[in-house]
């Protein structure tokens, strides 16, 4: 049983280093495919929690639902944080 | 026997696991990066096919089957978007 | 019977954990994009079915789902690596060459094709 304690624990590790990645990220693509990894990982984490149902949302709506909604959103505006202080602000209204 | 094995082949792939996220968090370009959740997504779902023979659970099988359907479309969607064809 | 596909199941677990270890650190250690693609992809996909199979083979009421989820595993995971390393090639990441030596034949026809679209 100990053993399954140190794989919880590693899975745990990775998916806050994953979040804080995602969180200091200037370019938002690699956020959002932070945020994937975090889902992904969160998932196992439910399993091995013994809550299967959780999991299985977690995993349809986190992998795929989220990643499409976010890339269009990034398609849609800027993909560098910055950009969105250096533009104008006239150029950012008229759009 | 089949204990031993088992545990054998959890710790190598949770090494193959932790291989990937170097490469993740260290990879130059986005498309590495993106390669790197791929490899991730199918040793998921090995490792929840393995969690559920472990625990005995028919229901668990599940989840790997919705990540065999879903998990391809968000690294589809990512490479779309970074051929500029979306 | 059932002794037999035991010691199958456990012969396939292992050999496909192997694998998918090889698969990160292929990943892990290959210098060039395309390389970690081929590695990433190739081996993990080996390593996934058979690591399923066994799961399969161990329990041997559960077979059918798992000939899914390989036939899915089969099916998408060829389709995301294909287009990856398209997107790559179109954000004009070509392959690395040793020595510089030009053995990147779809490059002639890829920018043919260009300038008769522009």
């Amino acid at each position: 049983m100990i053993y399954y304690l140190i794989l919880i624990f590693f899975l745990l590790l990775l998916m806050i280093g994953a979040a804080i990645y995602s969180i200091v990220q200037k370019d938002l693509l690699y956020a959002v495919i932070g945020t994937g990894l975090i889902s992904l990982v969160l998932s196992i984490l439910f399993l091995l929690l013994q809550a299967p149902d959780v999991a299985l949302t977690e995993a349809a709506i986190g992998v795929a639902l989220t990643t499409i909604i976010f890339i269009i959103t990034i398609k849609n505006t800027v993909r560098f944080e910055d950009e969105v202080y250096q533009k104008k602000p006239s150029k950012t209204e008229a759009k | 026997m089949l204990q031993i094995i088992i545990y054998i082949s959890l710790g190598f792939i949770f090494t193959g696991i932790f291989f990937s996220t170097l490469r993740f968090i260290f990879g130059p370009t986005a498309a590495d990066r993106t390669v790197a959740l791929d490899t991730l997504t199918t040793i998921a779902m090995a490792l929840l096919a393995l969690l559920s023979f472990i625990f005995n659970r028919y229901i668990y099988i599940d989840i790997a089957l919705v990540y065999g359907v879903l998990g391809f479309i968000g690294v589809l969607v990512i490479a779309r978007y970074l051929e500029g064809a979306l | 019977m059932n002794q037999i596909l035991e010691i199958i199941g456990m012969g396939l677990l292992l050999i496909g954990s192997i694998f998918l270890f090889l698969g990160g650190l292929g990943i892990f250690r290959m210098p060039d994009t395309y390389n970690r693609l081929q590695a990433g992809t190739k081996a993990t996909t080996l390593g996934g079915m058979s690591v399923i199979l066994s799961v399969g083979l161990l329990e041997p009421d559960w077979f059918i789902k798992t000939l899914v989820l390989v036939i899915f595993i089969a099916l998408s995971n060829p389709i995301s690596s294909h287009a990856l390393a398209r997107a790559n090639y179109k954000r004009k990441n070509y392959p690395y060459l040793k020595g510089g030596k030009e053995y990147d034949k779809y490059r002639e026809v890829y920018q043919k094709e260009e300038e008769e679209t522009a």
